[in-house]
């Protein structure tokens, strides 16, 4: 296992037409990886999470920066030298060979002795609750075996110093996406593999991920723990991509003590208020302010205490209320549990401690004075 | 309205359809919902009139159109795989069927442009589908089904291969889109929770057969069948045995057998003082997953794999022993033969 | 109902009469010669099984098929890894691989008769370019008098036509593969021959399933080429059984023999080619089970 250093990593793909520059599919990054951790690459498609995971693998070598492992720089080495093993998107089997010569593949290649390649199989085989399997065709699995073969074929080797899972549940049925989810997060706590883990899917990131790393554009937006992410997004992106409904993100001015929405005073905690204060951002006319209110941290109250809202409609989720408001010109949407009432003359509660401050989409922080990233 | 009748379908001895009959309304979302091969595919085949049925009748508005060929159906379809024209600009992909029509010039434009207006594809018009993102290529092949105001739309887990996000806005929008053209919407899923967000009516399909029809949430909250409340559950439905004397059976307090399920957000941290309507289990933690707003408890119960899904953060080491309770009125009752049980003989439910 | 679908068979009808003409009819009017004899004049009588009886055991009919067996044997030894190697080294993108695909598709372009002769010329000891030059580096070659050369000609000959077709329909194969495959078996630590035993080979079956079919029914059926070549010489050395055949049923006019003689040549292909279709796909025998879908 390894921890993964990139320094001053970025990489742009030739420029199709000569007039223009090449753009970055990556803008250039520092980032540390610590060895036993499970990372999610987290954004949309497009965002370069995907290239990033390449860069890793060394399937793609990057324009610019270095890739380390525990120090040593493998920048220029093959795949093949890495020690890595990736799960795709798709379920790679070596169709002709059985579920156990599938495992047992990659220690052939390696040159091991029988009796080892042996035992390590049937170690996996258990892992991975295939033992009943071991002498079937690979290619007669069901979609969800095979992508366990694909990850099995990386447990089984002891040289592995870090596993990258490429989007791996998109063919997977939704029952059994949480099985495979839970079976891999089992594994982790069990071998601390180092584990990176793309995906578009929140829900798959925050449950798998220690760490998540939100991206977007080919920038790295945020790095934090699912709490993190989902309390305290650095970014407008962040806060709307996580999160299901996303964060409500409201134009707003800030009058030096409150934030204004559609002439609705909004309280700030006092934390937010030094850091806008510091930032003189009552009389800074250029800058575009927001706040960011999480669906889940708005109460729904009944008469004049709170903000009135207009209610435009309500989906019933099941599990939840969907409530979609209008907040003079603006919308945003707030969570009702199950079977509460709501209330003819809605207003809504905000909680200062999670009402955000945004500036130019960036959040506003003490010793943050100006925006750092990739833009 | 498009009516089925005692569909059933055989190939090679499989049977891919088994008896099933549904009607459905105009201008209303229908959803079929089911796991792969559950026969979502094979249905819209063949309402289709792709595939033809061994036996059954498919009426719409009351006349048969068994044996119709596709070709001449009021039909609109789109798949999972993004499918448009190459060659054809975005224009010429959402015009094709207009164009098949023999549409007039002027006719075509504005259609068009009414259509890329509501999927926001009036900046991508001249482009070719192969410069499109994902997203906007389900687009084009979303508009083009529109445009042709069929009577019959058929969307096969359209945005399956989409971005978690997109996928959000796209199925938020989608009803309203097809509703207002009056025409008969099936909507094909394996996510309960596309399901929900779409509302409608909802069929629930297993193994070629229909478990239940009926408004979706009814569905989710009053299955009839074991099988419905566990294709409608995400993350998976808890179940447990009911049998002789064991504490389940005097927790409802009924001598019957069978099976009792619990959804995942039913399940709370257990109380300091327990009362006579809820039930507590304890178990081992096998693993959590957090979410920042949630946490997944996955936990071994009577041998079951349960997971429960608690509001906030908690942290529990895999191994230790916890406490978790659930309302006698959150919970389903099933019978041996998977029947839904509404009052166990001499029950409490 | 039921009517709807009748339409269909209008549709095939045409096909179905120009298959009975081209096919069926003839080939009952060449059963109908094997069981009879002639003596001129139309006039004709029953022998029964006579003639297959005969041909079966005729020594020219043995050394015929073995002599046919040989080169389609050597043909396929030759042209099927010769066709999959250029296959696998050719380049997958970029504008090469329209360069590439012309230059192989060439030689299939040409008819025949057109490639006996250009060999025919082109091995020549006295003008041909490969015949004059093997001449003066001192290798003594003459296809029309030693029997080695001339199969040594005929073969080259045909692997210069036909293995474009194999490398054709394998590239076909390769190009359909996913990257990701690839991509796997690298971090895998999969040699070269395992990509190719373990990747390449499982998903390129089924086309070179057809290669082998196609090449075997047409080297074991080939005439117009070592006809015009070698004339089937030097002595018998390169009468195939297409070659006797007509040379029996044309130029000494036995019909029933060389009826018979078609009949059984027809049969051996037939049953060749069942065999390499069962080995083949038997190899392959549990993928009817996986990847169905509904």
């Amino acid at each position: 296992m390894a921890g993964i250093h990139l320094r001053g990593l970025a990489h742009r793909y030739p420029a199709s037409d000569s007039a223009t520059e090449a753009i970055y599919a990556l803008n250039p990054l520092d980032q540390h990886w610590e060895d036993g951790g499970a990372y999610a690459l987290l954004g949309p498609s497009g965002c370069g999470k995907t290239t990033l995971l390449n860069i890793i693998s060394g399937l793609l070598h990057p324009s610019e920066g270095r890739v380390f492992f525990d120090g040593e720089d493998v920048t220029e080495l093959s795949t093949e030298r890495r020690n890595i093993a990736q799960v795709f998107q798709f379920p790679v089997v070596y169709d002709t060979l059985s579920v156990a010569e599938n495992l047992a593949f990659p220690l052939r290649n390696r040159g091991l002795d029988a009796t080892t390649i042996q035992s390590r199989v049937l170690d996996t085989l258990k892992m991975l609750g295939l033992e009943s399997r071991a002498a079937e065709r690979a290619r007669s699995l069901s979609a969800d075996d095979k992508q366990k073969i694909s990850l099995g074929r990386g447990l089984v080797r002891t040289d592995v110093r870090a596993i990258l899972f490429d989007e791996p549940l998109t063919v997977i049925d939704p029952h059994l996406k949480w099985q495979l989810r839970t079976e891999l997060k089992k594994i982790h706590e069990q071998f601390a593999h180092t584990m990176i883990y793309v995906t578009h899917d929140q829900t798959e990131a925050l449950t798998f991920a220690d760490k998540v790393v939100v991206m977007n554009e080919g920038s790295i937006l945020q790095v934090g723990t699912p709490k993190e992410l989902f309390d305290r997004p650095l970014h407008t992106f962040v806060g709307t991509f996580i999160g299901s409904p996303g964060m409500n993100v409201l134009r707003c001015a800030f009058d030096g003590e409150c934030a204004v929405v559609e002439g609705n005073r909004l309280m700030l905690n006092a934390e937010m208020l030094a850091a806008a204060g510091a930032r003189n951002l009552a009389s800074d006319k250029d800058v575009l302010l927001e706040v960011g209110v999480r669906p889940e941290s708005l109460t729904v109250c009944a008469g004049s205490a709170g903000v009135a809202v207009e209610l435009l409609r309500v989906e019933d989720l099941g599990r939840h209320l969907l409530l979609h408001l209008k907040l003079g010109e603006q919308t945003l949407r707030v969570i009702h549990p199950e079977g509460a009432t709501i209330p003819e003359q809605i207003a809504l509660e905000f909680n200062p401690d999670s009402t955000l401050l945004y500036a130019d989409s960036r959040l506003v922080q003490a010793g943050n004075t100006h925006c750092h990233g990739g833009d | 309205m498009l009516t089925l009748e005692n569909i059933s379908r055989r190939v090679d001895s499989q049977d891919y359809l088994v008896d099933i009959s549904l009607e459905f309304q105009r201008g209303e979302l229908n959803i079929l919902l089911g796991p792969t091969l559950s026969g979502k595919t094979s249905l819209m085949r063949v309402m289709a009139g792709l595939d033809r049925p061994d036996s059954g009748r498919i009426l719409f508005d009351g006349e048969s159109v068994l044996g119709e060929p596709v070709q001449q159906r009021d039909l609109a379809m789109v798949y999972q795989q993004f499918i448009n024209y190459p060659s054809l600009t975005v224009y010429e992909n959402i015009a094709s069927p207009l164009r098949v029509a023999g549409l007039a010039e002027a006719a075509i434009k504005s259609r068009v442009a009414q259509a890329a207006d509501l999927l926001k594809l009036t900046a991508y018009l001249d482009r070719k589908p192969g410069n499109l993102s994902g997203g906007q290529q389900q687009r084009v092949a979303l508009a083009r089904a529109l445009v042709k105001r069929a009577s019959l739309v058929l969307l096969d887990e359209p945005l399956a291969n989409l971005d978690y996000k997109l996928r959000e806005e796209l199925r938020a929008e989608l009803p309203t889109l097809f509703a207002e053209l009056g025409a008969v919407l099936v909507y094909a899923t394996t996510e309960p929770s596309e399901a929900l967000v779409l509302g409608g009516k909802t069929a629930c399909l297993s193994e070629g057969r229909v478990e239940q029809f009926g408004p979706t949430l009814t569905l989710y909250r009053d299955p009839n069948t074991l099988m419905t409340a566990k294709l409608f559950s995400d993350p998976p439905l808890n179940t447990a045995a009911v049998k002789g004397m064991n504490e389940l059976q005097r927790f409802i307090g009924s001598s019957d057998t069978g099976t009792l399920a619990v959804r995942a957000h039913h399940l709370r941290l257990a109380s300091e003082i327990p009362t006579a309507s809820t039930f507590e289990i304890r178990g081992r933690v096998d693993v959590i997953e957090i979410t920042g707003s949630e946490t997944f408890v996955h936990l071994q119960f009577m041998g079951q794999p349960w997971v429960a899904q608690l509001d906030g953060m908690h942290t529990f080491r895999p191994g230790a022993e916890i406490a978790l309770e659930f309302e006698l009125d959150d919970c389903l009752l099933f019978d041996d033969n998977g029947v839904r049980v509404r009052k166990p003989s001499g029950g409490r439910i | 109902m039921k009517m709807q679908h009748n339409k269909a068979w209008f549709m095939v009808l045409p096909m179905l009469l120009v298959v009975a003409v081209s096919a069926i009819i003839p080939l009952m009017t060449v059963v109908n010669y094997s069981v009879q004899d002639s003596f001129g004049n139309n006039e004709f009588f029953w022998v029964g099984t006579e003639w297959f009886q005969e041909i079966l055991a005729s020594e020219r009919f043995h050394n015929a098929l073995q002599r046919t067996l040989l080169f389609s044997g050597l043909i396929l030894v030759i042209e099927i890894p010769l066709g999959i190697s250029i296959a696998l080294a050719m380049p997958r993108r970029g504008i090469a691989v329209s360069f590439c695909l012309v230059l192989m598709a060439l030689p299939l372009l040409i008819p025949w008769n057109v490639v006996g002769t250009i060999w025919q010329v082109f091995g020549r000891v006295d003008i041909g370019l490969l015949g004059r030059g093997l001449s003066s580096l001192g290798i003594d070659y003459n296809y029309t008098q030693d029997v080695f050369d001339a199969w040594v000609t005929l073969i080259v000959m045909d692997v210069w036509h036909w293995t474009s077709l194999v490398v054709l329909l394998c590239y076909s194969g390769l190009v359909s593969i996913p990257e990701v495959y690839y991509q796997a078996a690298r971090i895998d630590g999969a040699s070269r021959w395992s990509v190719f035993r373990f990747i390449q080979l499982p998903k390129i079956k089924r086309v070179l399933l057809i290669a082998v079919l196609l090449r075997f029914m047409d080297s074991f059926m080939i005439y117009t080429e070592p006809f015009v070549v070698t004339g089937g010489g030097p002595g018998n050395a390169t009468t195939f059984l297409s070659i006797d055949l007509v040379q029996m049923a044309v130029g000494q006019f036995d019909l029933g023999p060389a009826a018979a003689m078609s009949l059984i040549y027809f049969l051996v292909i037939l049953l060749l080619s069942w065999v390499f279709y069962t080995v083949m796909t038997s190899l392959d025998n549990d993928s009817n089970s996986a990847g169905r879908g509904r």
